[in-house]
């Protein structure tokens, strides 16, 4: 569409729709919802890690007053419901044990539920869960992924020897072994991806309600894929169809990929519901959240990488030991594997790769897709390698990687693990993030600051990362074991005034769609964002869509959007030409008015058109009536964003205090819809990287119990530990989606890691230091100073 | 057995009688329904519960209702005036300083109340002053330049 002087409203920086009623205190979630009735459940949690529950005694919870019911697993059982939490991403000979809503006999870690008190108030059900007595039978445990595998391990499914749930490769590893054999050099590191505890600042929640009579179940959860969650219930944890469950996501705060996934808590109030015909409202504290919300990262890994004398890479050879925890989370074993292994060529032109997983139980929380979701491990892999083979070859660490950058010319680019680069071009980024961090500047600092003997050493760590996000061609997810398509879905509903209202499948929890969905329908039709509702976030509104996560709710859920207001105007365009008496191929439409080609006084706009065709008074031979579409979209490919991000730390040589003095960012999402969203999606992500690098980890004793269960003990990142980022970009449209745009999402928390890592170890390299493991707290960098 | 407390809230004068172990948060969600202000860890270490009382920034979830009797309480709901929001809520608006909106209302109480005692914070200052208020989406970016924004008068 061309430009008419008029000032695009797609990629503006207008400020987004959802905020008023946020800053006013209106937005509205799930715990802010009351129902007349509502009772309150709590969960009983085992204290133990890993242990068999010999007896259950709920009469002294259940005789107190002001409760209405205590249940186990038994109860659960003898209703008939299936009473699981499922997974729903398979691989090949995976071992999938039975995760029931509430233990059966045994507890596998901290946190795992063995019965649940409804009570009439918050209080009375809390204190009542603290006299339900289960009498447990302690068991040895086991949290390290590369201790469980051991023989003799403590095992937590008698049907899963050495705690495998799978073993999975991908990649040549002939072909690896042989680039290896003619290297100049090799590099090896193990190198260990820290577990983190997502934190999603709303902690989970669930408001249920049963209508006996219509035998229907609503659903207020916290949730980042209402329909998925409805389905995954209907079928595996209280057994209601699907179309008598509605499940809805008020305002929704933060995920981070931790509402993804289905809890037994949330199914367990559901369960409540159906059982006391009242409304049951759960919600965690913090500590429940720290303790059962999926955990993420959790990967022990040995990587290998073969050079040339000239620092070309020939090979690399990565093997990991990934915590699965307890239970197979819903979507867990895709996140070693096929959101890892696959990107562990990041942005490089790699001959040879060869990558083994073993997916490991441990007596730990379970472990799923927190907010990158196996690209920042693969991200940390390479972007490590890649510095410790400069170190070891005496080359700059942006050299190295210029020289083995995927060409500007190379795309669309196949690497040896399984992905199809579609577009790329990482120099450009690279210099810009060099540029605007002054690189050359910064070493001479580095060098004056070495050469004066200062004891506060400079460090400069970069991180050329790639990702595949904007989850995902369905055929390719199929055949790599997901049980669930991955398209998205828009139904667009064009009113007889013109102005639009949108379903769509892809819910917000923070990222802003009401306003980006509402600019790509805008600046299509012509509009203004006010003329444009969007609905998103319950099942009985809106149409099976697979909602928010693997930053895909622009490229595949924008395009859905895109292709289903693409229709509307394409049968707009056959009532203007009916209504213009021109052909059908001389008509166009721009900014709101279909004209005739070349005869510009001759037009109609989208109002008289929308009208037209609900009046239905002369449609062209055979139209139906009406202004509605709806689109699938599917997408042909993963997006594959990139950029480089440069950290420049200050490390305390005294104390091994770490200081982030700068962080810059050069980001390519594609084409951008709102550039302020884009940017803040990065802020976000960045922050959660440095978390990761530098403070955040959730630590388990060796009897498994969480030593990080509370915000004094696990180190969010606070506003004094961060400072403002540096952010710019390119654009590198995406060829094959309508909107050329790619996911920024995860971006940030998949690039930090690795660029603050790589700087303190440049800071600290002149003494002989090659890797402290994240999270990287004074003491650690201390200790290896000493 | 109730206390009968005596409460301005947003302006309004409330009497309602609370159990001993009310926490502030509560009695604000629960029994005057607003439920603007957020709980985010009943630990006070979140800060997402973070209401003004008598013109300071308290953590509502370790405040016990009867220790607000007597006092004036102000939470989000009552920032606005009119219409009219306050310079620190349309600073958040405009600069995107919110995502999810959790935190919000508690990164708006606790950084207007600094304004109060500080008219114009370096970046520096701003940062020290969230210490108390998690923010798991922006990375505060943002809300540092809120804060900035409504301290230089609004836009």
């Amino acid at each position: 569409m061309a430009d008419q002087g008029k000032a695009r409203i797609l990629g503006s920086a207008i400020k987004r729709r959802e905020d008023p009623a946020l800053i006013t205190g209106k937005g509205r979630y799930t715990d802010d919802f009351t129902l007349p009735h509502m009772t309150h459940a709590v969960i009983v949690r085992s204290p133990y890690s890993h242990a068999h529950v010999r007896s259950i005694d709920t009469a002294a919870a259940a005789a107190t007053p002001g409760v209405l019911a205590v249940y186990t697993a038994a109860d659960i059982e003898s209703s008939g419901a299936p009473g699981t939490v499922p997974t729903a991403w398979l691989l090949p000979d995976i071992k999938t044990p039975e995760h029931s809503l509430l233990a059966k006999g045994r507890v596998r870690y901290v946190g795992d539920g063995v019965a649940v008190v409804v009570g009439e108030t918050r209080q009375a059900a809390r204190a009542a869960a603290e006299l339900v007595e289960v009498d447990y039978d302690p068991l040895d445990a086991v949290v390290d992924p590369q201790k469980a595998t051991a023989e003799g391990a403590p095992q937590l499914f008698e049907d899963v020897p050495r705690n495998i749930s799978f073993d999975w490769d991908l990649g040549d590893k002939e072909k690896t072994d042989l680039g290896f054999e003619g290297a100049a050099h090799t590099v090896s590191a193990e190198l260990r991806n820290n577990r983190l505890i997502p934190h999603a600042i709303e902690p989970r929640a669930a408001l249920a309600d049963f209508d006996e009579h219509k035998g229907e179940l609503t659903l207020r959860m916290t949730t980042q894929n209402p329909h998925v969650h409805r389905l995954l219930l209907s079928l595996a944890s209280i057994g209601l169809p699907e179309h008598k469950i509605r499940v809805i996501a008020p305002e929704v705060g933060g995920g981070f990929g931790s509402k993804i996934h289905l809890y037994p808590d949330e199914a367990i109030a559901a369960w409540c519901a159906m059982q006391l015909k009242r409304p049951v409202k759960w919600v965690a504290t913090r500590s429940e959240t720290n303790l059962t919300d999926a955990h993420g990262r959790d990967h022990v890994t040995r990587a290998e990488m073969a050079l040339d004398a000239e620092g070309r890479i020939l090979g690399l050879r990565v093997d990991t030991h990934a915590a699965m925890g307890a239970y197979l989370s819903t979507f867990a074993p895709a996140v070693p594997t096929y959101l890892y292994g696959t990107l562990l060529s990041g942005q490089y032109d790699i001959p040879a790769i060869y990558v083994h997983v073993l997916g490991v139980f441990t007596n730990t929380a379970p472990v799923d897709a927190y907010r990158g979701a196996g690209r920042p491990e693969a991200t940390f892999v390479i972007e490590r390698m890649m510095d410790l083979a400069a170190a070891q070859l005496g080359q700059d660490p942006a050299e190295i990687r210029r020289r083995n950058f995927v060409a500007a010319d190379a795309f669309p680019y196949a690497t040896q693990v399984a992905l199809e680069y579609d577009s790329g071009n990482y120099e450009p980024a690279l210099d810009k993030a060099l540029e605007a961090a002054g690189y050359a500047a910064l070493r001479t600092e580095q060098k004056s600051r070495h050469d004066a003997g200062s004891s506060k050493w400079l460090g400069i760590g970069l991180s050329s990362y790639i990702e595949a996000c904007g989850l995902a061609p369905s055929q390719v997810a199929g055949a790599l074991g997901a049980q669930a398509g991955l398209w998205e879905s828009a139904k667009i509903r064009v009113h007889p005034t013109g102005t639009v209202t949108v379903y769509t499948g892809s819910s917000s929890h923070g990222q802003g769609h009401e306003t980006t969905f509402s600019q790509i329908v805008a600046d299509r039709l012509g509009l203004e964002v006010e003329q444009v509702e969007v609905i998103h976030g319950d099942t009985k509104e809106v149409q099976f869509g697979m909602g928010t996560y693997g930053s895909r709710s622009a490229a595949v859920g924008g395009s859905a959007i895109a292709n289903g207001v693409d229709r509307a105007i394409e049968k707009g365009r056959r009532i203007a030409a009916h209504m213009l008496e021109a052909a059908e191929e001389d008509v166009v439409f721009d900014d709101g008015q279909y004209t005739v080609k070349g005869v510009p006084d001759q037009a109609k706009s989208w109002g008289d058109v929308v009208l037209a065709s609900y009046l239905a008074h002369d449609l062209p031979e055979g139209m139906e009536p009406g202004m509605e579409t709806t689109a699938f979209y599917n997408p042909s490919n993963f997006v594959y964003p990139f950029g480089t991000h440069v950290a420049v730390v200050e490390v305390d040589s005294e104390t091994g205090d770490v200081e982030l003095l700068r962080y810059i960012a050069v980001d390519d999402c594609g084409n951008v819809i709102n550039p302020m969203i884009v940017d803040g999606q990065v802020h976000g992500g960045v922050a959660q990287g440095i978390g990761q690098a530098l403070w955040e980890q959730a630590v388990y004793d060796d009897n498994g119990q969480l030593l990080t269960g509370t915000l004094m003990d696990y180190a969010l990142p606070r506003a004094h530990m961060l400072v403002s980022f540096e952010l710019d970009r390119t654009v590198t449209p995406c060829p094959h989606n309508p909107l050329g745009v790619k996911g920024i999402g995860e971006a940030g928390a998949i690039a930090s890691p690795a660029a603050v890592v790589n700087a303190v170890m440049d800071a600290v390299s002149h003494r002989g230091i090659r890797n402290i493991d994240m999270p990287l707290t004074p003491e650690k960098v201390w200790r290896a100073i000493q | 057995m109730g206390h009968k407390i005596r409460v301005e809230v947003n302006g309004r004068v409330v009497e309602r009688e609370v159990e001993a172990h009310t926490l502030l948060v509560h009695f604000l969600r629960e029994d005057l329904a607003l439920t603007g202000t957020n709980v985010g860890c009943e630990t006070s270490l979140c800060g997402s519960c973070t209401v003004w009382m008598d013109g300071e920034a308290v953590k509502s979830c370790t405040q016990l209702a009867v220790q607000a009797d007597g006092t004036t309480v102000t939470t989000i709901e009552g920032m606005r005036t009119g219409d009219e929001m306050h310079p620190m809520q349309q600073a958040f608006w405009e600069e995107h300083g919110l995502q999810c909106g959790y935190c919000t209302p508690g990164m708006i109480m606790a950084t207007s109340a600094l304004l109060k005692h500080n008219s114009n914070p370096s970046e520096g200052e701003i940062r020290e002053a969230l210490k108390g208020n998690v923010c798991r989406c922006t990375g505060y970016h943002n809300i540092v330049k809120a804060v900035q924004r409504a301290a230089q008068g609004g836009s």
